[in-house]
C-alpha cells in the first residue's frame, strides 16, 4: 500500500504543476465569475440571487478545464504502461490518480468558490456551506471527469472529447449543490440536497475506477 | 520466480492487420533473444503482448507456471520506447519513484543511478536531459528494482558508445544471474542471444 502512497504524491506533485496547476485553474474560475456580471448586469438583488448558483456552473467548467492530462500525459510517455504492469489494482491507481487531482486543485477551487460568491453578492454566512459543498462536489467532478479523460485516451482533441462526455455528469452535482445553496441561502431545509451531493460523490468515488481503469486498459490494448 | 518464458503458436493482430502467427519462441534462465525485422513487423507489439499490455489473437504465452498476473506484476520489467519520465520532475525523484514502484529499495535505486552514471544528475530536471541520459534514467528501473525478466524496445538506440558497451556489460551480469532479456532490436545484441526474425 506505500506504493498507492507514493503514487497519490506523485500525482498531487504532477497536478500541482501541471499547466499552472491551481493558480490557473483558479484564475480561469476567477474569471468566468467576472464574466457573469458583465452579461446579466450588475444589479445587486439579481446577482446576489444567482451567486451561489454561478460560483457552481463555474467550478463544474473550471473542473474540467484540468481533466484532459489526467491521464493523457501518462499514456503518452509510458507510464501508463508501468502502473497498469503492476500488482497494484489499476482501480486504486486510478483512484489515486484522482485524489491527487483533488488535492491539487479541487480543493484550491473549493476554498477560491466561496470568495467569488461573495464578490458576486452572495451572503458572506454562505461561505462554510459554500465551501463544503465545492469540496464534495469536486471529488465527484473528479472521479467522473476521469472516466471521460479515460475515455478519450489516444483520441484526437481528447480535451474536448472528455467534455462532452463528461459534462452530462455533472448534471446531477450541480442541480443537487446549487440547490442545497440555494435552500441554505433561503433559511429552507437543505440537508437533503447536501446529502444528494455527497451520495453521488460517494457513487463516483466508488465506481468511477471501475470504469476509468477499464478504459485505461481498453486504450493500452 | 521466473525462470523460463515460452510462447507457442502467437499471433498478433494490431489495428486489424496481422502482424505475425506461429510464433514460438522457448527461452531459459541466463538466455537472451534478439527480435529483428523490419519496422512495423510486430517487435514492440510482441514485448507488449508479453508483458499483457496487448491482447492475442491466437496463442499462449507461459512463464513456466507462474500465474500470469503474479510473474508480470512482480516478475517482468519493460522499458519501451517512451521512458515514463515526467519533464518537471528531478531525476533524483523519478528514479526513486519507478525504483519504489517496482518495489526496489532506495538504496538499490542509489546504486542504479551510480552504475548508469547518473549521480551528478540527480538534481536535474528531466526536461534538461539528452535523449541517452533519459533512457538511462529508465534502464536504472532495472537495475533498481530485481526483476528476472527484462523485455527491452530498442534499449540501447540513444547511447553513446561507452555506455552501449556499459550496458552490455549490464546485461551480461543479469544473464549470468540467471535473469532472461527479450530485447527488440536493430543492430546485433552485444551479448550472446538467439536470434528471432519476425516477419509477416
Amino acid at each position: 500500500m506505500s506504493r498507492l502512497g507514493l503514487l497519490l504524491a506523485r500525482e498531487t506533485a504532477l497536478a500541482w504543476g501541471r499547466g499552472g496547476g491551481p493558480l490557473v485553474a483558479v484564475g480561469f474560475y476567477a474569471g468566468a465569475a467576472t464574466l457573469l456580471p458583465l452579461a446579466i448586469g450588475p444589479e445587486p438583488s439579481r446577482l446576489a440571487a444567482v451567486a451561489p448558483g454561478a460560483a457552481w456552473v463555474a467550478l463544474a467548467l473550471a473542473a474540467l478545464l484540468c481533466l484532459d492530462r489526467l491521464f493523457e500525459r501518462d499514456y503518452e510517455d509510458g507510464a501508463l504502461d508501468l502502473l497498469v504492469l503492476s500488482q497494484t489494482p489499476l482501480e486504486l491507481v486510478c483512484a489515486a490518480k484522482c485524489l491527487g487531482q483533488w488535492l491539487a486543485v479541487s480543493a484550491p477551487l473549493a476554498a477560491a468558490a466561496p470568495v467569488a460568491a461573495i464578490a458576486l453578492g452572495a451572503e458572506p454566512r454562505l461561505a462554510p456551506m459554500i465551501f463544503a459543498s465545492a469540496l464534495i462536489g469536486g471529488l465527484a467532478f473528479v472521479f467522473l471527469g476521469g472516466i471521460g479523460a479515460a475515455l478519450s485516451l489516444g483520441a484526437r482533441r481528447g480535451g474536448l472529447l472528455t467534455a462532452v462526455i463528461v459534462l452530462p455528469l455533472f448534471v446531477p452535482p450541480v442541480i443537487f449543490g446549487g440547490g442545497a445553496l440555494d435552500a441554505f441561502a433561503g433559511r429552507l431545509p437543505w440537508t437533503g440536497g447536501f446529502a444528494l451531493l455527497g451520495a453521488y460523490a460517494a457513487a463516483a468515488v466508488a465506481l468511477g475506477p471501475l470504469a476509468m481503469a477499464a478504459a485505461c486498459r481498453n486504450a493500452l490494448s | 520466480m521466473i525462470r523460463q518464458l515460452s510462447l507457442k503458436g502467437l499471433a498478433l493482430r494490431r489495428g486489424g492487420r496481422l502482424l505475425f502467427s506461429q510464433l514460438d519462441l522457448e527461452l531459459g534462465a541466463g538466455e537472451a533473444a534478439a527480435l529483428t525485422g523490419p519496422n512495423g513487423a510486430g517487435k514492440t507489439s510482441l514485448l507488449r503482448a508479453v508483458a499483457g499490455l496487448v491482447g492475442l489473437e491466437a496463442g499462449a504465452i507461459g512463464f513456466g507456471g507462474i500465474d500470469l498476473a503474479t510473474a508480470r506484476g512482480e516478475g517482468v520489467h519493460l522499458v519501451g520506447h517512451w521512458d515514463a519520465l515526467k519533464p518537471a520532475r528531478t531525476v533524483r525523484e523519478e528514479l526513486a519513484f519507478w525504483s519504489a514502484w517496482c518495489g526496489g529499495r532506495p538504496a538499490a535505486a542509489q546504486g542504479a543511478g551510480e552504475r548508469l552514471g547518473l549521480t551528478p544528475l540527480l538534481d536535474l530536471e528531466v526536461r534538461r536531459l539528452s535523449a541517452g541520459q533519459r533512457r538511462r534514467l529508465a534502464l536504472a528501473r532495472l537495475l533498481a528494482a530485481p526483476r528476472p525478466l527484462w523485455l527491452l524496445d530498442e534499449p540501447m538506440s540513444p547511447l553513446d558508445a561507452d555506455w552501449r558497451s556499459a550496458f552490455a556489460g549490464v546485461m551480461a551480469e543479469h544473464l549470468a544471474g540467471g535473469g532472461l532479456i527479450v530485447a527488440a532490436v536493430h543492430d546485433p545484441l552485444p551479448i550472446p542471444a538467439r536470434t528471432l526474425e519476425i516477419a509477416a
